[in-house]
């Protein structure tokens, strides 16, 4: 049984040449968060990539800000069906990270801070296509946001976006992550509507 | 307002694991595979996230329940529960 | 038996606006299986386009045949209240399943005194338990304390000036001095007051309402196993 409500159209949705299909767009920050946010202390901050051979690189946080920065302005997209154009952020980008990072890895598991993951090809972190940010809109990124640090990979849906990320675990084989293990999509492409397995 | 507190009770669990559950499961009791708590599920911090659910100890904040209602079905994840106590009717 | 929750057509057979951004919708739900006081209800809208969005609603009134009304109010950036509180008239119907959840309630037998902490819209399940204790002839003692930003937020405002004997009806503005004379401000622990003995206890509102008043209960000796709380996130049901 359905009953459609006439008068009732919900949010404006697209899709249009930078809305993806099932989506609306926002003018807010819509914060979402599948746990309380963590308290993070700079001095104990630190970013680490481990490789499938064990080695680690580690980051703490004034060798991150010594890292060259840069500043994209992107599109972002949630599966929750909210996007929102033109995002500023401040970050390093994971090209710079991983450039002395010897792996024969195909796929990549972010670890957060507070215990969430999630998992992506290791090809969609290089080339340009994400970054570590700390910065978002002219100021230090917000808790409720990431802050201190979060992954940024605007082309896939934001859950990939880790929030207060504190490294990446590089893997021969796919590990899917803490919505990827409860049905989400492995990849997640918002132009072909990956939301969930099968999608 | 603070984040921290963007969370709502396990009550709120009552309709969407209606989709999986022929009983009331809200009114159950679970013990926490983190910390061992028991909790009615209806107490547990349930974080929403468009429709995925995650139900978290209030004492450890580990995930003890998580939901979600995707594209073909339901997903449910209790590997955070010990165990599940479902009252019923003697 | 297995009796799985279905979806249910409700028919609008009464709409009334409770203040000027909240609104009371009475449904007729053909095949209604009755419910507690303290239950809630997932409201499920079509687009005709099919994009759908769920909300979920406390009941306001007792149990009462296949009649069930909520209350809901306006959020100023809501996707489904302000269709709800604007769009829906008499006559249309409204997909819904419930009722669910059976901890937030109040059972109409036990003699044990009742104290009900709102805030905002949080009243309407326990303005339900209120009903339900005067439907059913209940003598346990009730006390409501219900925190609202002016005299004018307050929902069902006339019904709890009218309360009962064995009803008592404290009202914390926090914007505006309170009727009783209590200066503007926020929950505050004299406001409680301490427990004479067993009180179950029962708080709905924005969660950071009903965190700050669950911890001043604890600390005024208010027995934890006692309180049962329903949170429903930053500002209200969108």
């Amino acid at each position: 049984m359905s009953i459609v409500n006439p008068g009732f159209f919900g949010r404006r949705r697209g899709p249009s040449d930078r809305i993806p299909p099932g989506q609306y767009a926002t003018e807010e920050f819509p914060v979402l968060s599948a746990g309380p946010t963590p308290n993070i202390h700079l001095d104990r901050w630190a970013f680490t990539i481990t490789t499938e051979a064990g080695v680690e690189h580690t980051w703490s946080w004034d060798e991150l800000q010594a890292l060259p920065h840069e500043t994209p302005t992107v599109d972002i997209h949630c599966v929750t069906t909210w996007s929102k154009l033109d995002t500023s952020w401040e970050g390093v980008s994971l090209d710079v990270l991983l450039e002395d990072v010897e792996t024969a890895a195909d796929y990549a598991l972010v670890h957060s801070y507070g215990g969430y993951t999630t998992n992506l090809p290791l090809d969609d972190l290089l080339e340009g296509q994400a970054w570590v940010v700390f910065g978002y809109e002219g100021g230090p990124l917000a808790p409720e946001h990431g802050g201190p640090a979060r992954l940024l990979v605007p082309h896939l849906y934001f859950w990939k976006s880790a929030k207060w990320v504190r490294g990446i675990q590089l893997l021969l084989q796919d590990e899917p992550g803490f919505w990827e293990t409860l049905g989400y999509h492995e990849y997640g492409d918002p132009w072909r509507e990956q939301r969930y397995a099968g999608d | 307002m603070t984040t921290q507190h963007e969370y709502v009770d396990g009550n709120r669990l009552a309709g969407p694991l209606a989709d999986v559950f022929a009983v009331d499961i809200t009114a159950a009791s679970t013990s926490c595979i983190g910390c061992g708590r028991r909790s009615v599920v209806a107490q547990l911090h349930v974080y929403v996230v468009g429709e995925g659910y995650v139900a978290r100890c209030p004492g450890c904040q580990d995930p003890v329940l998580r939901y979600a209602r995707t594209s073909t079905g339901g997903v449910l994840d209790l590997r955070g529960t010990l165990s599940l106590q479902v009252p019923l009717p003697g | 038996m297995v009796r799985r929750l279905a979806w249910l057509a409700g028919r609008v057979v009464e709409a009334r606006h409770e203040t000027t951004t909240a609104r009371t919708l009475v449904l007729e739900v053909p095949g209604w299986p009755g419910h507690l006081a303290g239950q809630h209800i997932d409201v499920r809208l079509t687009a005709e386009d099919g994009y759908r969005a769920m909300r979920s609603y406390s009941i306001a009134t007792p149990s009462d045949g296949d009649r069930v009304a909520i209350t809901v109010q306006r959020l100023p950036d809501g996707e489904v209240s302000p269709y709800l509180v604007d769009g829906v008239s008499v006559g249309d119907r409204l997909e819904l399943r419930g009722p669910v959840g059976g901890w937030f309630v109040w059972e109409p037998s036990s003699r044990i005194p009742v104290l009900l902490v709102a805030g905002g819209s949080g009243s309407v399940p326990l303005i339900a338990m209120l009903r339900a204790r005067i439907a059913t002839g209940s003598t346990a003692r009730f006390r409501l304390i219900y925190s609202a930003r002016t005299l004018a937020d307050v929902l069902h405002a006339d019904e709890l000036a009218a309360a009962p004997e064995g009803v008592g009806v404290d009202l914390v503005l926090t914007r505006e001095e309170s009727p009783s004379g209590r200066p503007a401000g926020r929950l505050r622990l004299d406001d409680l007051g301490r427990p004479r003995g067993p009180v179950d206890v029962y708080v709905c509102g924005p969660t950071g309402f009903v965190e700050s008043a669950a911890t001043m209960l604890v600390t005024l000796g208010y027995d934890e196993a006692r309180i049962r709380t329903e949170r429903f996130g930053g500002g209200g049901r969108p």
